[in-house]
């Protein structure tokens, strides 16, 4: 269409605006939705007459039941149809028996619930509508809730959708299924039209006519049947209903609505039309009988299998515990179905419960219906181009597929595809079968050789709310915190996600930033002393005769003459050499360590643990067990540690000698034991205390109290990580699951005597090349632009694209001792690369800075302090 | 979702278990000499079975043990489960 750059601004818009295709909303959802588990043993979907008839069967049985039914009334189709069970309505009949149901406490019965999925191992998914239907939702109470249920055994009784016949402007609106009006009448009241035609193949849509003609209403009936003389055709003809056999809707007419229609009789052979007749008309009730729903029985991996008799696909073999029931499964009479279920219901419940109250199959009335006629689709008539719907939610016509057939798709999947053929919301529930029809008429195939596409869950559009449940915001994932909390908080703590943990960022004084309190904090630490939350750290408690055995296997150093009393610093690394974790061990006593991880790996290096030790190594005798949450830890560091140790513990002999550094005492804290371990994660003469975690806030709060004598300040993970960078101490961002102790300096705690895991790996050839990659440090050459993370490090910053690539910035600070920035890299032959010139590009901060490389260890190279 | 049925804690659902891939494999043993391949075998290749698979799982949010599922890998169907030191049979 003219003009041609009209098309995406103004004409698609338009388009796609009028297919009603909308804008998701950007707003968060202020609704409430829940999440339930349930387990039971019979799981029934669908509340029709299996639903109910087996329900009642396995409940009465002694069987733990749930009773889902999709719509706001239980009873399916007995709501509508004209039977009599026990000399009652169907409806009344239902109604007794869901009072009956409610009012046992092992049956859960729930309307307004749709069974959506059924996936492995009978676990099936229900969506709940608590209170949508309500004006206003109470506080608390959800808008949905979504059930994930385990059932032993799962009756799919979800009944049968009724098909439309396919005829010229069949979208127009006023066309309606038969079984819609009836129900419209039936359930609510509502009379869909004044003039209606029904249009049908079958008997079942006789009972719409009757239902107008009870309510002073004259419908005309077309009957694509030659002839019927079934009981409800006859009551038809005997009410005075106009029944019109071999008679077809040729086309609907009007344009916002249906007005009247082009009808014509039809040949026997159902492929010429005679005289078209235009009659008035309000609305056209279709009916081309019913298909029934097995997307569960699908879902649950079980095939189907075509029945002729039905023109519809049934559950064939079920693969899970499952049962298909009534019109679900082809059988559409009340007599057969009631009985069929009553016995499944009894038969399941007996085999879970032991049970043996069987129940009476009660006395039905209802109509014998005769056959239905195979048609589905009104031939165009002579030199008219009718769009004929298959698919009314993605607007795919009859003459869609037959251009997707001469465009050479052959596969139904294809087909699907190509047209968009049931990939609407509705998934196909009314279009499927009829576009088999469609497709296997064109390629003269018979239906079940074309085949179906696969059903899928859900059945019908879920919320997104209902599926993330509870679990969102703050809520998406646990929030841990030390015991230390609360004093952080009352302290302007600046918090920041570490894995789970909420760790201090900084303390906030005055107007400052991250970056003015952090290297405040940083400076004191190197000045004076100061304290860190450590709580977060992974803690596992490892025991048993054979634990220094172990120690030694898992560790890439030598652990098996660890004095008791001393701590070491220890890396492990997967089977493939690559470095896992790093942290301390401190040997409590002969048989018990304890070890320390990273607060990142802290879960995966205890389940590395235990994989070793259960699977690998069965015979070495030692338990590992995560006492992270046990133990409250507070880093003390600086120069003045020492002097405030003391005050601290002023029975224990902290000097240089009575706690060497890698030393480790048990001791008296103010009447509460502590654990005092000489580590330093900054460079500085460090000590590491723990309490239980009770004492956590105590421990805390007397470090603070005296601490101020000494000038003390807490500090941050900022600070912490400033720290530990310009000291040259690997830690995640450098142990980041692709490097090896070489890469990161750590080759010199690699034992050559022993052999550990992972340690075949090292022999690889790329893992010992001369140019492997190190780590180094990094410095601006104009000692003012900080270098971001992330940053690649190139020898010619115009170079052509892709620029080679040397190595990468793993971690950036500011250099308290120093006062530059200074970041550590992982830089390709690191190891000789000390002293030249690169440029550190960053193209997503636009940034290239001209950089020196130096050595990683830019405090301290000697290790001096630690020691001190 | 699968339901498995630990040896030690009884049929729970497949969010409190982490796979850990094919149970068959072997750790060559700790100090012995082997080749490139066999090693790299032991750390890299796995089969990829259509059918019977004798797989490990963590109780990771139960009993923290590890055990033994023989699992139909396309029907998901759990013949029997085994403790980590059971024989499997």
């Amino acid at each position: 269409m003219w003009p041609r750059s009209f098309w995406y601004r103004i004409y698609e818009p338009f388009i796609r605006k009028a297919a009603g295709f909308g804008v998701a909303s950007k707003e968060h959802d202020k609704e409430r939705y829940e999440h339930k588990y349930e387990y039971c043993d019979l799981l029934i979907a669908g509340s029709g007459p299996s639903g109910l008839a087996s329900a009642y069967a396995a409940a009465k049985n002694g069987a733990r039941v749930i009773l889902a039914e999709d719509k706001p009334r239980f009873g399916g189709s007995l709501l509508t149809s004209d039977v009599s069970i026990n000399n009652q309505s169907g409806k009344e009949w239902a109604d007794n028996i869901i009072t009956e149901l409610k009012g046992m406490t092992n049956v859960t019965v729930k309307n307004r619930a749709q069974i959506f999925g059924y996936y492995d191992h009978n676990m099936l998914v229900m969506s709940e509508r608590v209170t949508d239907h309500l004006p206003k939702s109470e506080e608390f109470t959800p808008k949905q809730r979504l059930w994930y249920i385990r059932a032993k055994q799962v009756v799919i009784s979800s009944g049968s959708i009724e098909r439309p016949i396919v005829f010229g402007n069949n979208d127009t609106p006023g066309v309606v299924l038969a079984s819609a009006a009836k129900e419209y009448m039936k359930v609510y009241g509502v009379l869909v039209g004044k003039k209606p035609i029904v249009f049908t193949n079958n008997d079942s849509a006789y009972e719409t006519a009757i239902e107008f003609k009870k309510n002073n209403i004259n419908p005309i009936v077309l009957d694509s049947r030659q002839d019927s003389n079934s009981e409800i055709v006859k009551e038809a003809k005997s009410l005075g209903i106009d029944i019109k056999f071999s008679h077809v809707v040729v086309a609907a007419k009007g344009y916002k609505k249906v007005k009247s229609c082009d009808i014509a009789e039809i040949s026997e052979d159902k492929q010429n039309l005679n005289q078209i007749k235009n009659i008035e008309c309000d609305c056209i009730c279709v009916s081309g009988f019913w298909t029934p729903t097995i997307h569960l029985a699908s879902q649950s991996g079980g095939k189907t299998k075509f029945k002729e008799e039905i023109d519809a696909f049934v559950p064939d073999k079920s693969k899970q515990k499952e049962v298909t029931l009534g019109s679900a499964n082809g059988v559409f009479t009340l007599e057969e179905t009631l009985k069929t279920s009553f016995d499944k219901g009894f038969e399941l419940s007996k085999e879970i419960t032991n049970n043996n109250n069987s129940q009476q199959i009660p006395k039905v009335s209802e109509k014998k219906h005769s056959k239905h006629d195979k048609f589905w689709c009104v031939p165009l008539p002579k030199g008219k181009k009718y769009k004929r719907f298959l698919d009314f939610q993605n607007d795919v016509a009859v003459s869609d597929i037959e251009l997707a057939i001469r465009e050479g798709y052959r596969s139904i999947e294809h087909v699907k595809r190509y047209t968009t053929l049931g990939m609407a919301t509705d998934q196909g529930k009314t279009s499927n079968l009829n576009g088999l029809q469609l497709v296997s008429n064109i390629e003269n195939k018979v239906v079940p050789a074309v085949g179906h596409t696969t059903f899928r869950p859900p059945y019908t559009p879920i919320s997104i709310g209902a599926i993330v449940g509870r679990e969102i915001g703050k809520h998406s994932k646990p929030t841990r915190k030390s015991p230390m909390h609360n004093w952080h908080e009352k302290n302007n703590a600046v918090f920041v996600d570490a894995g789970v943990w909420l760790r201090p960022r900084y303390y906030k004084r005055g107007n400052e930033g991250l970056f003015e309190a952090s290297k405040r904090e940083a400076e004191n630490v190197r000045k004076n002393v100061g304290v860190c939350d450590v709580t977060t750290l992974g803690k596992i408690d490892v025991k048993g005769p054979d634990a220094a055995e172990f120690l030694n296997r898992v560790y890439t150093n030598a652990w098996l003459k660890l004095p008791v009393g001393k701590a070491r610093y220890g890396v492990m690394l997967r089977e493939d050499g690559i470095v896992m974790d790093d942290g301390t061990t401190t040997r409590i006593s002969e048989n018990h360590y304890h070890m320390t991880t990273t607060t990142a790996q802290a879960a995966n290096v205890l389940s590395h643990l235990e994989y070793y030790l259960q699977l690998v190594w069965p015979e070495l005798d030692v338990n590992v067990v995560s006492i992270t949450e046990q133990w409250a830890g507070a880093a003390i560091a600086g120069p003045k540690s020492r002097d405030l140790l003391q005050k601290l513990f002023p029975d224990t002999n902290v000097s240089n000698e009575g706690l060497p550094f890698m030393g480790f005492v048990e001791a008296n804290l103010f009447g509460v034991n502590a654990r005092i371990f000489r580590i330093s994660f900054s460079g500085e003469l460090a000590y590491e205390v723990n309490v239980e975690s009770d004492n956590g806030n105590f421990m805390w709060e007397k470090i603070i109290e005296i601490g101020k004598d000494f000038d003390l300040q807490p500090y941050g993970t900022e600070a912490l990580s400033t720290l530990r960078i310009e000291m040259g101490h690997v830690a995640g961002s450098e142990l980041d699951g692709r490097t090896i102790p070489y890469d990161t300096g750590l080759d010199g705690l690699v034992s050559k005597k022993k052999d550990f895991i992972g340690k075949r790996s090292l022999l690889k050839k790329a893992y010992n090349e001369k140019d492997r990659q190190r780590l180094v440090g990094v410095v601006p050459l104009d000692k003012k632009t900080s270098i971001p993370e992330g940053s690649h490090l190139v020898k010619d910053p115009k170079g052509k694209l892709p620029n080679p690539k040397l190595g990468h910035i793993s971690a950036s600070c500011w250099s308290v001792e120093h006062n530059n920035p200074f970041s550590l890299a992982i830089l390709k032959d690191g190891k000789n690369m000390i002293g030249s010139k690169l440029y550190a590009m960053s193209p997503l901060k636009n940034k290239t800075i001209a950089v020196e490389i130096v050595s990683s260890h830019y405090v301290d190279p000697k290790g001096e302090r630690v020691r001190s | 979702m699968l339901y498995i049925k630990c040896p030690h804690c009884g049929l729970r659902s497949q969010n409190e278990f982490a796979y850990g891939g094919d149970a068959s494999v072997k750790r060559p043993e700790l100090n012995k000499e082997i080749s490139d391949q066999e090693w790299d075998e032991f750390v890299y290749l796995r089969k990829s079975p259509r059918g019977k698979h004798l797989e490990l799982w963590h109780h990771v949010s139960g009993c923290r043990q590890w055990i033994k599922v023989l699992r139909d890998t396309s029907t998901h169907e759990i013949f029997n489960t085994y403790k980590s030191e059971e024989k499997v049979g």
